[in-house]
């Protein structure tokens, strides 16, 4: 666990530790992509949740992320993604100033739509961003959202 | 032990709606608790799968940024009225729960 922990912070560095990993056979793909490595929802910084994703996404205008412009309760921030890029496997939730930016990933297959509906915490106003994986490559797009009281901790 | 957790899934088209509601503390374990000043241990749902007649159809993972009492929908194309959903999560204290609904 800590090894592997220590891998993903080394990834900031050289980024794509998981998918060398990954094409090296020290990970199952199916499982290494099933859902992201629990080290990537402990990991601390943004860039780390990122690498932690795979490959660095793309600006897309295809994926839509529903929040509202002002939330009032930072515990409760309902978030809907939706993908309307073909093949869509994946979406992630980042909200990007939280102590874990990454909230949740979600591996879609067997006829699931690109489209996950869910709330989320944010400890205060940033951006929340989604990461959409389809065909092997990332996608992303955020909206800004703001927090008058914040629901991480307090 | 834990709470039940609520399903509801119902046809629009050709496409499943599900929501799933689970209940569940989703402690981060930064918050103090009010009266003694300690933190609480974190407590946070870890990983969610569903699945249509046995067909997996999400796996995901939380962190601790999913609000308290959780809430998920999502759509599956393809599937049919009287076709079973079931939805499966764990915690990362090894609690599990799960729960089924038909689709109507």
């Amino acid at each position: 666990m800590n090894a592997l922990r220590r891998n993903v912070l080394k990834g900031a560095a050289g980024a794509g530790t998981v998918a060398v990993a990954v094409a090296a056979g020290l990970l199952k793909p199916t499982l290494a992509m099933a859902v992201a490595p629990r080290s990537a929802f402990d990991t601390k910084n943004l860039a780390d949740a990122m690498s932690g994703l795979g490959s660095a996404p793309a600006d897309s205008k295809d994926i839509v992320v529903k929040a509202p412009d002002i939330a009032e309760n930072g515990a409760v921030v309902p978030v809907e993604v939706i993908s309307s890029i073909p093949g869509t496997t994946s979406i992630a939730i980042i909200a990007e100033k939280n102590t874990t930016p990454l909230v949740a990933q979600f591996d879609l297959m067997g006829g699931t739509e690109g489209f996950i509906s869910t709330r989320i915490k944010m400890g205060s106003t940033a951006l929340v961003r989604a990461v959409v994986t389809a065909g092997g490559k990332n996608y992303t797009t955020a909206k800004e959202v703001k927090v008058t009281i914040g629901g991480c901790g307090g | 032990m834990a709470e039940p957790m609520r399903i509801r899934a119902t046809m629009a088209g050709d496409v499943a709606d599900v929501k799933v509601l689970m209940n569940h503390p989703m402690e981060t374990g930064l918050r103090k608790d009010a009266k003694t000043g300690q933190l609480v241990p974190a407590l946070y749902i870890t990983t969610v799968t569903a699945s249509i007649n046995g067909a997996s159809v999400l796996n995901s993972g939380f962190g601790t940024g999913i609000s308290k009492n959780p809430y998920l929908g999502f759509k599956v194309k393809g599937a049919k009225a009287g076709d079973k959903v079931v939805v499966n999560w764990t915690d990362n204290s090894g609690d599990k729960n799960t729960a089924e609904a038909t689709i109507g």
